[in-house]
């Protein structure tokens, strides 16, 4: 089967499909935010993109690349502070709601993710940003979406840092710590679709893209995991590449080259 | 903090008198908007060394103020400059070659220690956190927390919460409090009180700047009091926080003001290129800050084009079809 489209554009199809109408949408920059956008414009009308900084529901007439982009604060319905956006994520009313999206340098088999640093803490071989809003918005709302690129040194037994907690070692261990049901929900690569077992707290394979087999993805993942549950993903469709082509990233600041 | 009638000063007498070598400072904005880039500048003219910075997400006077060796202690939440540098490049050398102390927090985990300082309580409670290992693993040691008395005895404290399972959880995370000696903030407008408005988000500002014992102003307008006491309601910061005012127009740049002007893509670029490179970033120092005596004479280096480019629309509060990359 010919493939039409760049891994990118499947990433970005696959996460909108995952945000319903009427969700709050946390969004970060690049393909999450790309993904915020064609979900709004392709499957989830009524869905509301929000950053951690404080602005709800921008209208984004251009592509942010930070969460502090002025071309976040137009339109939007309030702009805020910290302290509100976050609270509007740890209080149930509206955080039961929110779906994140995130991205990490490393996930580990329970969806916890390190944005801190490669190496010992102290005296990293490669520090990063740190945590930013991840661990917040991990530690309070019941989905997250995780964006990665399936490699074995990103996708690994123990993180070299745990920023943001996900199922912590499984088996209940997040609620035991005092955290509330949630962390990553769902991990989309450039290769397929994981998610994690309701009981163990476990990450499997749930979707594979045209192109890949679960071999393939299981040689690209630094832990054994569970391909049994696999099936191949439906791709997408004329309609959902044409509206993220045309309608959301016309430019393909954050698409990049056409495959 | 008084309430003494005109606080207006020019910036380089207000980093000298409230700016001390060793304070522990903050400054506002988030990433590459609304940073006090002025204020930052001159600080680093200045040559104040030792500080101890608080953040939650910096990027531009962040990387600025580590990489010509200002810092010696950062507590902070996220170092990261937007597409230019989604790791600051000299915040990462830092630590990458143990050259300052660092704490990692959360982004809330910073607002609200900025909100506890300000509330005058020692700690407010979060959810956030609980598993990480923000909780265990600490980079300022207990014997060094224990031996500096401006700086509390733990990182910190999971506790129970003393209300049961009152609201939905048996254990909450405390944060500590801070109370930064000066905070230096960039608004778009101010009186010669103090009184601020801020356009757009406020990121934590107001948190920041009511917790401090001092706050720096450096403003786009200097407006009349008439100005702000028209519409009370718009205004976030009231004078009685405030020591100095300072008008600098475009004192956020390069970072964005809203309905003022855009980030400036490029110059961030270039600082992001300089920095990674010792040669080229002592040459970017000697060009823009060291070779220049104020934040005026440094927006002639930068030159009028730059300025035009980033000038924002009235409409929309930034430049429209801006290149950004």
């Amino acid at each position: 089967m010919k493939i039409s489209y760049t891994p990118k554009e499947i990433m970005t199809i696959m996460a909108a499909r995952e945000i319903k109408n009427g969700d709050i949408v946390f969004s970060g920059t690049g393909i999450s935010m790309l993904a915020a956008m064609a979900a709004k414009k392709i499957n989830a009308p009524d869905s509301v993109i929000f950053f951690e900084t404080g602005a709800m529901d921008s209208l984004l007439e251009e592509i942010p690349f930070a969460v502090a982009d002025p071309r976040i604060m137009y339109w939007a319905a309030a702009n805020s502070s910290l302290t509100d956006a976050f609270a509007t994520m740890q209080n149930r009313i509206t955080g039961d709601r929110v779906i994140a999206i995130l991205g990490a340098a490393q996930i580990d088999p329970y969806g916890n993710l390190n944005t801190t640093c490669i190496g010992d803490y102290y005296s990293p071989d490669v520090r990063f940003s740190g945590s930013g809003g991840g661990c917040d918005v991990a530690s309070f709302v019941p989905r997250c979406i995780a964006f990665m690129q399936h490699e074995k040194r990103k996708f690994v037994k123990k993180l070299d840092y745990l920023t943001s907690p996900g199922q912590l070692t499984g088996n209940g261990s997040r609620e035991a710590a005092g955290l509330r049901p949630g962390g990553v929900s769902v991990v989309v690569t450039n290769l397929g679709m994981m998610r994690f077992d309701a009981h163990t707290g476990k990450m499997y394979l749930d979707r594979y893209y045209p192109g890949t087999t679960p071999d393939m993805i299981l040689e690209h993942t630094g832990f054994a995991m569970d391909v049994s549950r696999a099936v191949q993903a439906a791709p997408p469709t004329d309609t959902e590449l044409k509206i993220l082509r045309e309608n959301c990233d016309p430019q393909r600041l954050i698409l990049g080259p056409v495959a | 903090m008084n309430n003494q009638l005109d606080k207006t000063m020019p910036l380089r007498e207000a980093i000298r008198r409230y700016v001390k070598n060793g304070a522990h400072i903050s400054i506002g904005g988030f990433t590459l908007n609304r940073n006090p880039m002025a204020a930052v500048y001159e600080i680093i003219r200045q040559k104040i060394t030792d500080l101890h910075l608080y953040a939650h997400s910096n990027g531009t006077g962040l990387d600025e103020l580590i990489g010509a060796g200002c810092i010696a202690k950062l507590e902070i939440a996220y170092g990261g400059n937007g597409k230019a540098a989604p790791t600051c490049i000299r915040f990462a050398r830092a630590i990458q070659n143990n050259e300052i102390l660092f704490e990692d927090y959360s982004n809330y985990m910073m607002s609200l220690r900025f909100m506890a300082g300000a509330m005058g309580v020692p700690f407010l409670p979060t959810l956030s956190g609980m598993g990480s290992d923000m909780l265990t693993t600490w980079g300022f040691s207990e014997s060094m927390r224990l031996s500096d008395p401006k700086i509390v005895n733990k990182k910190l404290a999971v506790v129970d919460n003393p209300f049961g399972n009152w609201g939905g959880a048996k254990k909450v995370v405390a944060v500590p409090a801070i109370n930064p000696d000066v905070t230096i903030i960039h608004v778009q407008q101010a009186d010669i009180m103090g009184t601020c408005r801020i356009k757009g988000l406020t990121f934590a500002d107001v948190e920041q700047a009511k917790a401090s014992r001092h706050v720096i102003v450096t403003c786009e307008n200097l407006v009349e009091k008439a100005v702000l006491r028209e519409n009370p309601d718009m205004n976030q910061i009231p004078f009685i926080h405030v020591s100095a005012v300072c008008h600098v127009p475009f004192g956020g740049y390069p970072t964005a003001v809203y309905g003022h002007y855009d980030y400036d893509a490029q110059y961030l670029k270039q600082f992001a290129a300089a920095a990674r490179d010792e040669n080229a970033f002592t040459a970017y120092q000697d060009r823009f800050i060291f070779g220049v005596d104020n934040h005026e004479q440094f927006l002639k280096q930068v030159g009028k084009d730059r300025l035009e480019a980033v000038a924002a629309d009235p409409r929309t509060g930034y430049s429209v079809n801006m290149k950004r990359d």
